[in-house]
Protein backbone atom coordinates (compact mmCIF):
# COMPACT_ATOMS: atom_id res chain seq x y z
CA UNK A 1 0.00 0.00 0.00
CA UNK A 2 1.34 3.29 -0.48
CA UNK A 3 0.66 6.62 1.51
CA UNK A 4 -0.91 9.47 -0.40
CA UNK A 5 -1.51 13.09 1.13
CA UNK A 6 -4.56 14.42 0.48
CA UNK A 7 -4.46 17.67 2.21
CA UNK A 8 -3.43 19.71 5.20
CA UNK A 9 -5.85 18.37 7.97
CA UNK A 10 -7.04 21.97 8.70
CA UNK A 11 -8.32 22.50 4.81
CA UNK A 12 -11.20 20.08 5.63
CA UNK A 13 -13.65 21.21 8.73
CA UNK A 14 -15.30 19.23 10.52
CA UNK A 15 -18.93 18.54 8.30
CA UNK A 16 -17.13 19.04 5.45
CA UNK A 17 -15.28 16.83 2.59
CA UNK A 18 -13.07 17.45 -0.03
CA UNK A 19 -12.95 15.13 -3.34
CA UNK A 20 -9.86 14.14 -4.38
CA UNK A 21 -7.83 12.29 -7.39
CA UNK A 22 -5.40 9.53 -6.09
CA UNK A 23 -3.83 7.26 -8.12
CA UNK A 24 -6.61 7.42 -10.51
CA UNK A 25 -9.07 7.10 -7.97
CA UNK A 26 -12.25 10.06 -7.36
CA UNK A 27 -12.19 9.68 -3.52
CA UNK A 28 -14.25 11.62 -0.91
CA UNK A 29 -12.50 12.34 2.39
CA UNK A 30 -14.90 13.64 4.89
CA UNK A 31 -14.38 15.52 8.46
CA UNK A 32 -16.94 14.03 10.68
CA UNK A 33 -16.66 15.73 13.89
CA UNK A 34 -12.48 15.70 13.54
CA UNK A 35 -12.47 12.05 12.20
CA UNK A 36 -11.47 11.20 8.90
CA UNK A 37 -12.73 8.97 6.47
CA UNK A 38 -12.88 7.97 2.86
CA UNK A 39 -15.18 6.84 0.53
CA UNK A 40 -14.88 5.82 -3.28
CA UNK A 41 -16.94 8.80 -5.17
CA UNK A 42 -18.71 5.86 -6.57
CA UNK A 43 -22.53 4.91 -5.24
CA UNK A 44 -22.55 1.00 -5.75
CA UNK A 45 -25.90 0.83 -6.68
CA UNK A 46 -25.61 2.74 -10.30
CA UNK A 47 -22.26 4.45 -9.89
CA UNK A 48 -23.33 8.02 -9.28
CA UNK A 49 -20.42 10.60 -7.36
CA UNK A 50 -22.11 9.85 -4.27
CA UNK A 51 -19.84 11.85 -2.60
CA UNK A 52 -21.24 14.98 -4.05
CA UNK A 53 -24.53 14.13 -2.19
CA UNK A 54 -25.28 15.41 0.76
CA UNK A 55 -24.16 15.00 4.29
CA UNK A 56 -26.93 14.78 6.93
CA UNK A 57 -28.02 12.29 9.88
CA UNK A 58 -29.83 9.25 10.67
CA UNK A 59 -33.46 9.89 10.35
CA UNK A 60 -35.45 7.20 12.57
CA UNK A 61 -38.66 7.04 14.53
CA UNK A 62 -40.21 5.55 17.38
CA UNK A 63 -43.10 4.53 15.41
CA UNK A 64 -45.85 7.13 13.38
CA UNK A 65 -45.63 10.60 13.62
CA UNK A 66 -42.05 10.26 16.31
CA UNK A 67 -39.49 11.45 14.45
CA UNK A 68 -35.69 11.26 15.18
CA UNK A 69 -32.79 12.83 13.69
CA UNK A 70 -29.61 10.54 15.05
CA UNK A 71 -25.65 10.63 14.77
CA UNK A 72 -25.76 14.20 12.68
CA UNK A 73 -23.14 14.34 10.03
CA UNK A 74 -22.44 11.09 9.95
CA UNK A 75 -24.46 10.02 6.48
CA UNK A 76 -24.47 10.51 3.19
CA UNK A 77 -27.23 10.53 0.90
CA UNK A 78 -26.09 9.97 -3.40
CA UNK A 79 -27.56 12.35 -5.16
CA UNK A 80 -29.02 10.08 -7.55
CA UNK A 81 -31.56 8.17 -5.82
CA UNK A 82 -31.47 9.16 -1.93
CA UNK A 83 -29.77 5.72 -0.78
CA UNK A 84 -28.01 6.64 2.28
CA UNK A 85 -24.53 5.43 3.33
CA UNK A 86 -22.89 5.56 6.99
CA UNK A 87 -19.69 7.68 6.18
CA UNK A 88 -17.69 5.95 9.09
CA UNK A 89 -18.00 1.84 7.14
CA UNK A 90 -19.49 3.20 3.88
CA UNK A 91 -22.65 0.76 4.86
CA UNK A 92 -26.03 1.29 2.79
CA UNK A 93 -28.38 1.72 5.41
CA UNK A 94 -31.52 0.48 3.12
CA UNK A 95 -29.58 -2.50 2.23
CA UNK A 96 -26.51 -2.94 4.40
CA UNK A 97 -26.23 -7.04 3.20
CA UNK A 98 -25.81 -6.43 0.06
CA UNK A 99 -24.50 -2.39 -0.24
CA UNK A 100 -21.63 -1.10 0.87
CA UNK A 101 -19.53 1.82 -0.59
CA UNK A 102 -15.62 1.10 -0.69
CA UNK A 103 -13.97 2.38 2.11
CA UNK A 104 -10.36 3.49 1.99
CA UNK A 105 -7.82 3.53 5.38
CA UNK A 106 -7.22 7.15 6.00
CA UNK A 107 -4.84 8.63 9.04
CA UNK A 108 -3.56 11.67 9.72
CA UNK A 109 0.14 12.13 10.35
CA UNK A 110 2.35 14.82 11.14
CA UNK A 111 4.46 16.39 8.06
CA UNK A 112 7.66 15.37 10.23
CA UNK A 113 7.35 12.01 9.65
CA UNK A 114 5.81 12.32 5.46
CA UNK A 115 9.07 12.00 3.80
CA UNK A 116 7.72 11.81 0.20
CA UNK A 117 3.92 12.34 -1.69
CA UNK A 118 2.37 13.90 -4.46
CA UNK A 119 1.60 16.89 -2.25
CA UNK A 120 3.50 19.83 -3.72
CA UNK A 121 6.96 20.14 -2.67
CA UNK A 122 6.97 23.57 -1.55
CA UNK A 123 3.94 23.63 0.68
CA UNK A 124 4.94 20.25 2.26
CA UNK A 125 8.73 22.30 3.04
CA UNK A 126 6.92 25.32 4.36
CA UNK A 127 4.34 23.69 6.17
CA UNK A 128 6.22 20.37 7.50
CA UNK A 129 4.91 21.45 11.42
CA UNK A 130 1.23 20.64 9.79
CA UNK A 131 -1.02 17.23 10.25
CA UNK A 132 -2.03 15.93 6.89
CA UNK A 133 -4.77 13.53 5.51
CA UNK A 134 -2.86 10.48 4.62
CA UNK A 135 -4.83 8.07 2.34
CA UNK A 136 -3.80 4.25 1.96
CA UNK A 137 -4.24 2.91 -1.61
CA UNK B 1 -59.32 -28.20 -10.17
CA UNK B 2 -61.68 -29.23 -7.05
CA UNK B 3 -60.67 -29.05 -3.21
CA UNK B 4 -58.97 -32.40 -2.47
CA UNK B 5 -60.09 -32.20 1.39
CA UNK B 6 -62.80 -31.72 3.69
CA UNK B 7 -62.95 -28.63 6.22
CA UNK B 8 -61.56 -26.22 4.22
CA UNK B 9 -62.35 -22.56 5.63
CA UNK B 10 -64.06 -20.31 2.79
CA UNK B 11 -62.96 -16.24 3.86
CA UNK B 12 -64.85 -14.59 1.44
CA UNK B 13 -68.47 -15.21 0.82
CA UNK B 14 -71.52 -13.25 0.55
CA UNK B 15 -74.83 -13.24 2.08
CA UNK B 16 -77.25 -10.34 1.48
CA UNK B 17 -80.02 -8.98 3.60
CA UNK B 18 -83.26 -9.59 1.41
CA UNK B 19 -84.89 -6.45 1.75
CA UNK B 20 -84.96 -3.12 4.05
CA UNK B 21 -88.07 -4.60 5.90
CA UNK B 22 -85.69 -7.43 7.26
CA UNK B 23 -83.91 -4.66 8.94
CA UNK B 24 -85.98 -2.70 10.69
CA UNK B 25 -87.11 -4.84 13.81
CA UNK B 26 -83.07 -4.60 14.76
CA UNK B 27 -83.98 -0.73 14.54
CA UNK B 28 -84.84 2.09 16.90
CA UNK B 29 -88.33 3.41 17.34
CA UNK B 30 -87.62 6.79 15.84
CA UNK B 31 -85.28 4.82 13.07
CA UNK B 32 -88.21 2.90 12.12
CA UNK B 33 -90.25 5.79 11.98
CA UNK B 34 -87.61 7.37 9.67
CA UNK B 35 -87.35 4.50 7.56
CA UNK B 36 -90.92 3.93 6.99
CA UNK B 37 -92.23 7.22 6.18
CA UNK B 38 -90.07 8.40 4.13
CA UNK B 39 -90.31 5.65 2.28
CA UNK B 40 -86.60 4.46 2.41
CA UNK B 41 -87.15 0.84 3.08
CA UNK B 42 -88.57 0.98 -0.70
CA UNK B 43 -84.86 1.38 -1.69
CA UNK B 44 -82.66 -1.49 -2.13
CA UNK B 45 -79.17 -0.14 -0.94
CA UNK B 46 -77.58 -2.07 -3.58
CA UNK B 47 -74.02 -0.75 -4.18
CA UNK B 48 -73.34 -0.18 -7.87
CA UNK B 49 -70.37 -2.05 -8.05
CA UNK B 50 -73.05 -4.95 -7.69
CA UNK B 51 -75.67 -4.30 -9.80
CA UNK B 52 -78.60 -6.90 -8.88
CA UNK B 53 -79.33 -8.05 -12.59
CA UNK B 54 -75.38 -7.96 -13.45
CA UNK B 55 -74.17 -11.58 -14.43
CA UNK B 56 -71.60 -11.12 -12.00
CA UNK B 57 -73.59 -10.78 -9.13
CA UNK B 58 -74.84 -14.04 -8.56
CA UNK B 59 -73.97 -17.42 -10.57
CA UNK B 60 -76.53 -18.28 -12.97
CA UNK B 61 -76.64 -21.86 -11.21
CA UNK B 62 -76.83 -20.17 -7.90
CA UNK B 63 -79.51 -17.37 -8.04
CA UNK B 64 -81.99 -18.34 -5.84
CA UNK B 65 -85.80 -19.11 -6.66
CA UNK B 66 -87.86 -15.61 -5.77
CA UNK B 67 -89.06 -15.98 -2.27
CA UNK B 68 -86.62 -18.25 -1.04
CA UNK B 69 -84.50 -17.38 1.65
CA UNK B 70 -80.76 -17.45 0.98
CA UNK B 71 -80.02 -19.67 3.46
CA UNK B 72 -80.77 -22.79 2.08
CA UNK B 73 -79.22 -21.65 -1.18
CA UNK B 74 -76.06 -21.06 0.68
CA UNK B 75 -76.08 -24.82 2.48
CA UNK B 76 -77.26 -26.61 -0.40
CA UNK B 77 -74.48 -24.26 -2.86
CA UNK B 78 -71.91 -23.60 -1.11
CA UNK B 79 -71.31 -25.28 2.23
CA UNK B 80 -72.06 -28.74 1.35
CA UNK B 81 -70.35 -29.05 -1.79
CA UNK B 82 -67.26 -27.25 -0.97
CA UNK B 83 -67.53 -29.90 2.39
CA UNK B 84 -66.37 -26.70 4.22
CA UNK B 85 -66.06 -26.05 7.73
CA UNK B 86 -66.51 -22.90 7.89
CA UNK B 87 -67.68 -20.07 5.58
CA UNK B 88 -66.91 -16.39 6.69
CA UNK B 89 -69.73 -14.02 5.19
CA UNK B 90 -69.67 -10.34 4.44
CA UNK B 91 -72.51 -8.46 3.95
CA UNK B 92 -71.63 -5.16 2.19
CA UNK B 93 -75.12 -3.46 2.56
CA UNK B 94 -75.12 0.08 0.37
CA UNK B 95 -76.20 1.60 3.42
CA UNK B 96 -72.25 1.89 4.08
CA UNK B 97 -72.06 4.81 1.23
CA UNK B 98 -75.19 6.71 3.09
CA UNK B 99 -73.58 9.91 3.78
CA UNK B 100 -75.89 10.70 7.31
CA UNK B 101 -73.56 8.80 9.47
CA UNK B 102 -76.32 8.60 12.22
CA UNK B 103 -78.92 6.74 9.78
CA UNK B 104 -75.69 4.71 8.14
CA UNK B 105 -74.61 3.15 12.09
CA UNK B 106 -77.93 2.55 12.18
CA UNK B 107 -78.12 0.22 9.11
CA UNK B 108 -75.20 -1.07 9.95
CA UNK B 109 -76.33 -2.07 13.38
CA UNK B 110 -79.58 -3.46 12.40
CA UNK B 111 -77.32 -5.77 9.33
CA UNK B 112 -75.34 -7.32 12.01
CA UNK B 113 -77.97 -8.18 14.61
CA UNK B 114 -79.80 -9.53 11.12
CA UNK B 115 -76.91 -11.27 10.79
CA UNK B 116 -76.47 -12.79 13.88
CA UNK B 117 -80.00 -13.50 14.56
CA UNK B 118 -80.95 -14.94 10.78
CA UNK B 119 -78.05 -16.73 9.64
CA UNK B 120 -74.87 -17.02 12.44
CA UNK B 121 -78.27 -18.56 15.10
CA UNK B 122 -79.40 -21.20 12.15
CA UNK B 123 -75.97 -22.28 10.87
CA UNK B 124 -73.40 -22.83 12.92
CA UNK B 125 -70.73 -23.39 10.21
CA UNK B 126 -71.06 -19.82 9.48
CA UNK B 127 -68.90 -16.55 10.71
CA UNK B 128 -69.05 -12.98 9.96
CA UNK B 129 -67.86 -10.09 9.79
CA UNK B 130 -69.19 -6.75 11.33
CA UNK B 131 -70.03 -4.00 9.02
CA UNK B 132 -69.08 -0.20 9.99
CA UNK B 133 -69.83 3.33 8.35
CA UNK B 134 -66.30 4.11 8.26
CA UNK B 135 -67.13 7.79 7.54
CA UNK B 136 -67.71 7.88 11.76
CA UNK B 137 -65.07 6.15 13.20
CA UNK B 138 -66.41 6.63 16.66
CA UNK B 139 -69.53 5.20 16.13
CA UNK B 140 -67.57 2.61 13.59
CA UNK B 141 -65.82 1.50 17.04
CA UNK B 142 -69.27 1.52 19.08
CA UNK B 143 -70.60 -0.76 16.54
CA UNK B 144 -67.80 -3.30 16.91
CA UNK B 145 -68.08 -2.66 20.51
CA UNK B 146 -71.75 -3.87 20.86
CA UNK B 147 -70.75 -6.95 18.30
CA UNK B 148 -67.27 -7.94 19.66
CA UNK B 149 -68.64 -9.83 22.51
CA UNK B 150 -70.08 -12.34 20.05
CA UNK B 151 -67.13 -14.92 18.60
CA UNK B 152 -68.90 -15.63 15.58
CA UNK B 153 -67.75 -12.01 14.19
CA UNK B 154 -64.48 -12.36 13.20
CA UNK B 155 -63.58 -9.13 11.37
CA UNK B 156 -64.53 -5.77 10.81
CA UNK B 157 -65.91 -5.02 7.20
CA UNK B 158 -65.07 -1.72 5.46
CA UNK B 159 -65.15 -1.46 1.28
CA UNK B 160 -62.02 -0.35 0.03
CA UNK B 161 -63.08 3.16 -1.61
CA UNK B 162 -64.23 5.17 0.95
CA UNK B 163 -63.79 8.79 2.35
CA UNK B 164 -59.99 8.54 2.79
CA UNK B 165 -57.13 6.47 2.09
CA UNK B 166 -57.55 3.86 4.81
CA UNK B 167 -54.17 3.97 6.51
CA UNK B 168 -54.87 7.42 7.48
CA UNK B 169 -55.04 7.97 11.38
CA UNK B 170 -58.66 9.27 11.10
CA UNK B 171 -59.86 5.51 11.07
CA UNK B 172 -57.23 4.58 13.83
CA UNK B 173 -59.84 4.06 16.36
CA UNK B 174 -61.34 1.29 14.05
CA UNK B 175 -58.13 -1.04 14.17
CA UNK B 176 -57.40 -0.22 17.62
CA UNK B 177 -60.56 -1.94 18.41
CA UNK B 178 -60.07 -4.49 15.92
CA UNK B 179 -56.48 -5.45 18.01
CA UNK B 180 -58.65 -4.90 21.25
CA UNK B 181 -60.85 -7.60 20.60
CA UNK B 182 -59.10 -10.11 18.16
CA UNK B 183 -60.83 -9.24 15.12
CA UNK B 184 -59.20 -9.14 11.39
CA UNK B 185 -59.31 -6.27 8.99
CA UNK B 186 -61.52 -7.32 6.37
CA UNK B 187 -61.57 -5.03 3.59
CA UNK B 188 -63.19 -5.91 0.21
CA UNK B 189 -63.62 -4.35 -2.56
CA UNK B 190 -66.01 -2.12 -3.37
CA UNK B 191 -66.84 1.93 -2.58
CA UNK B 192 -68.97 4.35 -0.78
CA UNK B 193 -68.70 6.47 -3.96
CA UNK B 194 -67.03 9.32 -2.61
CA UNK B 195 -64.14 9.44 -4.94
CA UNK B 196 -64.08 8.22 -8.73
CA UNK B 197 -62.83 4.67 -8.79
CA UNK B 198 -60.02 5.73 -10.76
CA UNK B 199 -57.99 8.56 -9.88
CA UNK B 200 -58.16 10.43 -12.75
CA UNK B 201 -61.98 10.87 -12.61
CA UNK B 202 -65.25 8.60 -13.43
CA UNK B 203 -65.64 5.68 -15.57
CA UNK B 204 -67.72 4.93 -18.18
CA UNK B 205 -68.77 1.40 -17.63
CA UNK B 206 -69.40 -0.94 -14.81
CA UNK B 207 -66.38 -3.18 -16.09
CA UNK B 208 -64.17 -0.76 -15.97
CA UNK B 209 -64.88 -0.20 -12.17
CA UNK B 210 -64.78 -4.09 -11.15
CA UNK B 211 -61.36 -4.46 -13.29
CA UNK B 212 -59.84 -1.33 -11.26
CA UNK B 213 -60.86 -2.43 -7.72
CA UNK B 214 -56.71 -3.84 -7.75
CA UNK B 215 -55.56 -0.43 -7.75
CA UNK B 216 -57.75 0.60 -4.78
CA UNK B 217 -55.99 -2.60 -2.96
CA UNK B 218 -52.46 -1.03 -4.37
CA UNK B 219 -53.69 2.17 -2.90
CA UNK B 220 -55.23 0.75 0.33
CA UNK B 221 -51.42 -1.18 0.54
CA UNK B 222 -49.66 1.75 -0.20
CA UNK B 223 -51.59 3.95 2.05
CA UNK B 224 -51.08 1.28 5.26
CA UNK B 225 -47.47 0.85 4.75
CA UNK B 226 -46.27 4.99 4.54
CA UNK B 227 -48.72 5.90 7.50
CA UNK B 228 -47.30 2.85 9.96
CA UNK B 229 -50.60 1.36 10.67
CA UNK B 230 -48.20 -1.93 10.82
CA UNK B 231 -45.98 -0.35 13.37
CA UNK B 232 -49.00 1.28 15.08
CA UNK B 233 -50.71 -1.85 15.25
CA UNK B 234 -48.58 -5.03 15.50
CA UNK B 235 -51.31 -7.60 15.83
CA UNK B 236 -53.88 -5.95 13.51
CA UNK B 237 -54.32 -8.87 10.37
CA UNK B 238 -55.24 -7.21 7.21
CA UNK B 239 -57.07 -9.19 4.85
CA UNK B 240 -57.70 -7.67 1.50
CA UNK B 241 -61.30 -9.64 0.21
CA UNK B 242 -62.41 -10.10 -3.58
CA UNK B 243 -58.87 -8.29 -4.27
CA UNK B 244 -57.01 -10.61 -6.72
CA UNK B 245 -53.34 -11.12 -6.00
CA UNK B 246 -51.63 -11.35 -9.55
CA UNK B 247 -50.83 -8.02 -9.20
CA UNK B 248 -48.62 -8.19 -6.16
CA UNK B 249 -45.35 -9.15 -6.96
CA UNK B 250 -45.45 -5.38 -8.68
CA UNK B 251 -46.45 -3.51 -5.74
CA UNK B 252 -43.68 -5.63 -3.48
CA UNK B 253 -41.08 -4.39 -5.94
CA UNK B 254 -42.49 -0.95 -6.36
CA UNK B 255 -42.63 -0.67 -2.79
CA UNK B 256 -39.47 -1.81 -1.47
CA UNK B 257 -37.47 0.10 -4.71
CA UNK B 258 -39.14 3.18 -4.26
CA UNK B 259 -38.59 3.34 0.07
CA UNK B 260 -34.82 2.93 -0.72
CA UNK B 261 -34.80 6.61 -1.94
CA UNK B 262 -38.09 7.97 0.25
CA UNK B 263 -36.94 6.31 3.69
CA UNK B 264 -36.29 9.19 4.91
CA UNK B 265 -39.97 10.88 4.72
CA UNK B 266 -41.77 7.80 6.54
CA UNK B 267 -39.15 6.52 9.22
CA UNK B 268 -41.05 4.85 11.06
CA UNK B 269 -40.72 1.63 8.27
CA UNK B 270 -37.95 0.46 9.29
CA UNK B 271 -37.56 -2.59 6.91
CA UNK B 272 -37.88 -3.49 3.10
CA UNK B 273 -41.71 -3.34 2.67
CA UNK B 274 -41.83 -6.47 1.05
CA UNK B 275 -40.74 -8.27 4.54
CA UNK B 276 -43.76 -6.32 6.00
CA UNK B 277 -46.28 -6.94 3.16
CA UNK B 278 -45.26 -10.47 2.96
CA UNK B 279 -45.89 -11.05 7.03
CA UNK B 280 -48.96 -8.62 7.75
CA UNK B 281 -51.25 -8.79 4.56
CA UNK B 282 -53.49 -11.71 3.53
CA UNK B 283 -55.56 -11.59 0.32
CA UNK B 284 -58.76 -13.97 -0.59
CA UNK B 285 -57.90 -16.78 -3.72
CA UNK B 286 -61.04 -15.90 -5.59
CA UNK B 287 -60.98 -14.14 -8.59
CA UNK B 288 -58.11 -15.78 -9.79
CA UNK B 289 -56.42 -13.64 -12.77
CA UNK B 290 -54.14 -15.70 -14.04
CA UNK B 291 -54.26 -17.53 -17.01
CA UNK B 292 -54.88 -21.13 -16.60
CA UNK B 293 -51.87 -22.00 -17.81
CA UNK B 294 -50.04 -23.65 -14.16
CA UNK B 295 -46.73 -22.62 -15.19
CA UNK B 296 -47.86 -19.17 -15.37
CA UNK B 297 -49.63 -18.78 -11.63
CA UNK B 298 -46.57 -20.67 -10.30
CA UNK B 299 -44.32 -17.99 -11.43
CA UNK B 300 -46.91 -15.35 -9.88
CA UNK B 301 -46.46 -17.47 -6.39
CA UNK B 302 -42.86 -17.76 -6.72
CA UNK B 303 -42.46 -13.94 -7.13
CA UNK B 304 -44.97 -13.45 -4.34
CA UNK B 305 -42.63 -15.54 -2.59
CA UNK B 306 -44.68 -16.57 0.18
CA UNK B 307 -47.13 -20.05 1.22
CA UNK B 308 -49.06 -17.72 4.01
CA UNK B 309 -50.22 -14.96 2.06
CA UNK B 310 -53.53 -16.95 0.19
CA UNK B 311 -56.77 -17.81 1.61
CA UNK B 312 -59.15 -19.52 0.59
CA UNK B 313 -62.44 -18.43 -0.76
CA UNK B 314 -65.20 -18.97 -3.14
CA UNK B 315 -66.80 -15.14 -3.22
CA UNK B 316 -70.05 -17.07 -3.26
CA UNK B 317 -72.18 -16.26 -4.75
CA UNK B 318 -70.35 -14.31 -7.61
CA UNK B 319 -69.87 -16.17 -10.73
CA UNK B 320 -65.53 -16.61 -10.41
CA UNK B 321 -65.54 -20.15 -11.54
CA UNK B 322 -67.21 -22.83 -12.92
CA UNK B 323 -68.89 -25.84 -11.44
CA UNK B 324 -67.01 -26.74 -8.13
CA UNK B 325 -63.49 -25.86 -10.02
CA UNK B 326 -62.37 -23.56 -6.82
CA UNK B 327 -59.01 -24.20 -6.77
CA UNK B 328 -56.79 -22.94 -9.90
CA UNK B 329 -54.48 -25.76 -11.29
CA UNK B 330 -50.78 -26.77 -10.41
CA UNK B 331 -50.78 -26.00 -6.31
CA UNK B 332 -49.19 -28.75 -4.34
CA UNK B 333 -50.99 -30.23 -1.97
CA UNK B 334 -49.25 -28.54 0.87
CA UNK B 335 -49.87 -25.05 -0.21
CA UNK B 336 -53.73 -26.35 -0.80
CA UNK B 337 -53.57 -27.30 3.29
CA UNK B 338 -52.07 -23.97 3.70
CA UNK B 339 -54.34 -21.96 1.91
CA UNK B 340 -57.14 -24.10 2.89
CA UNK B 341 -56.92 -24.34 6.46
CA UNK B 342 -53.74 -23.24 7.99
CA UNK B 343 -53.49 -19.71 6.91
CA UNK B 344 -57.39 -19.01 7.36
CA UNK B 345 -56.85 -19.67 11.21
CA UNK B 346 -53.95 -17.40 11.10
CA UNK B 347 -55.31 -14.47 9.38
CA UNK B 348 -58.79 -14.63 11.66
CA UNK B 349 -57.51 -15.52 15.43
CA UNK B 350 -61.03 -15.68 16.37
CA UNK B 351 -61.95 -19.04 14.60
CA UNK B 352 -60.10 -20.94 16.60
CA UNK B 353 -61.84 -20.00 19.54
CA UNK B 354 -65.65 -19.09 17.91
CA UNK B 355 -67.08 -22.55 18.77
CA UNK B 356 -67.13 -21.27 21.80
CA UNK B 357 -69.50 -18.41 22.61
CA UNK B 358 -67.27 -15.12 24.02
CA UNK B 359 -69.37 -14.92 26.92
CA UNK B 360 -68.89 -18.84 27.74
CA UNK B 361 -65.38 -18.44 27.71
CA UNK B 362 -65.36 -15.58 30.09
CA UNK B 363 -67.39 -17.20 32.24
CA UNK B 364 -64.93 -20.19 31.98
CA UNK B 365 -61.74 -18.08 32.62
CA UNK B 366 -63.44 -16.57 35.66
CA UNK B 367 -64.62 -20.11 36.98
CA UNK B 368 -60.82 -21.21 36.57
Amino acid sequence: MTRHVIARADEIAPGSSRIVTVAGREIGVFNVGGDFYALANRCPHAGAALCEGFISGLVGADGPNKYRLERKGEFIRCPYHGWEFDIRTGQSWCDPNSMKVRQFSITVAPGETLVKGPYVAETFAVQVEENYVVVDL
Amino acid sequence: MKLPLDGAIDCDAHMSVPNVAALLPFMSDYWRDQIVNRYIDRSGFNLMSYPPRSPFTVRDDWRPAPDTDGLDGLRRNLLEPFRLSTAICHTLHGSIALFNEDMGAEFCKAVNSWVARERLDREPRLRASILVHAQNPALAVEEIERCAEDARFVAVLVPVMGDNPLGRRIYWPIYEACERHGLSLAVHAGSTYRHAPTAAGWTSFQSEDYVLQSSAFENLIVSFLAEGVFQKFQDLKLVCMESGFTWLPTLIWRSSKTWRGVRTEVPWLDRVPSEIIRERIRLTLQPVDAPRDAKILNRILEQIASDDMLLFSTDYPHSQFDGEDVLPDGLSDDLIRKIAIDNPLAAFPRLASAHVGHKEQKRQEIAQ
